[in-house]
């Protein structure tokens, strides 16, 4: 059941981040950016509402994990070299990570 | 339907087809990730799974452009990049495991987890990179 709800989730979040990533990467990947920041705030709000293993399954592992992807990102900020992808590289990590506080302090305010 | 005069097609992917193909793709992705996490017990407060399954990630996905069978692929480089290696790694739990381990106050480790794995992921990435032009 965990499984299912795991494949579930991921089968709704990769392909939206796929249609983020189409229609809004480019030179600067603002798709994935957005993906990830968002994915990430999700994971912030999901783990202060202490969600039951099910819906922790069907939200966070399922789908806020396929929503991001660390492979996309690394991966495009090392094809843009290290004063473009660097820039990528910190913005993700700092927004992503602050998102994610934010969005647990909102989760907790529920 | 076919009209002899009907351009050939593409090889490139259309319609709904490519969401179906990632979607397929990230659950199996997420589902290896999920099964590594039930399967190893870390040990200790350090999220070493996540950061293995992400480092392991850019690895294959920067170095999967060298295999020819993929990357002449449209439906494999697909299925293997957008789905399975990007449901296998993920952004969201770094930054939630980030969280808590500051939040633990571990914010030492903390920073450690969060400096570490990009720096790795970014390392495996490079390297899978320099993998994938050699020329065999």
């Amino acid at each position: 059941m965990t499984a299912l709800l795991v494949a579930l989730g991921a089968a709704i979040g990769a392909p939206l981040r796929y249609l983020w990533a189409l229609g809004l990467d480019d030179r600067w990947p603002l798709g994935t950016l957005l993906v990830n920041v968002v994915g990430s705030g999700l994971a912030g709000v999901f783990a202060a509402l202490s969600l039951g293993d099910h819906a922790w399954a069907l939200a966070m592992t399922g789908f806020c994990g396929a929503l991001t992807s660390y492979s996309a990102f690394v991966v495009q900020a090392v094809d843009r070299g290290p004063r473009l992808g660097g820039a990528y590289a910190a913005v993700t990590a700092v927004v992503s990570i602050a998102m994610c506080f934010l969005g647990f302090a909102l989760g907790a305010s529920f | 339907m076919t009209h002899p005069d009907a351009p050939a097609h593409s090889g490139a992917l259309e319609g709904a087809l490519p969401l179906l193909v990632v979607a397929l793709g990230g659950a199996t992705g997420a589902l290896l990730r999920w099964g590594l996490g039930e399967a190893v017990d870390p040990g200790t407060a350090l999220p070493w799974v996540t950061f293995a399954i992400n480092v392991a990630g850019c690895l294959a996905l920067a170095a999967m452009t060298g295999v020819g069978a993929i990357r002449r692929s449209p439906v494999r480089t697909l299925f293997l990049g957008p789905g399975v290696l990007g449901g296998f790694t993920t952004v969201s739990s770094w930054a939630e495991e980030t969280r808590s381990l500051a939040a633990d106050g571990d914010v030492a480790l903390a920073g450690l987890y969060l400096t570490g794995t990009l720096a790795a992921c970014l390392a495996a990435a490079a390297a899978g990179r320099r993998l994938a032009r050699t020329p065999r």
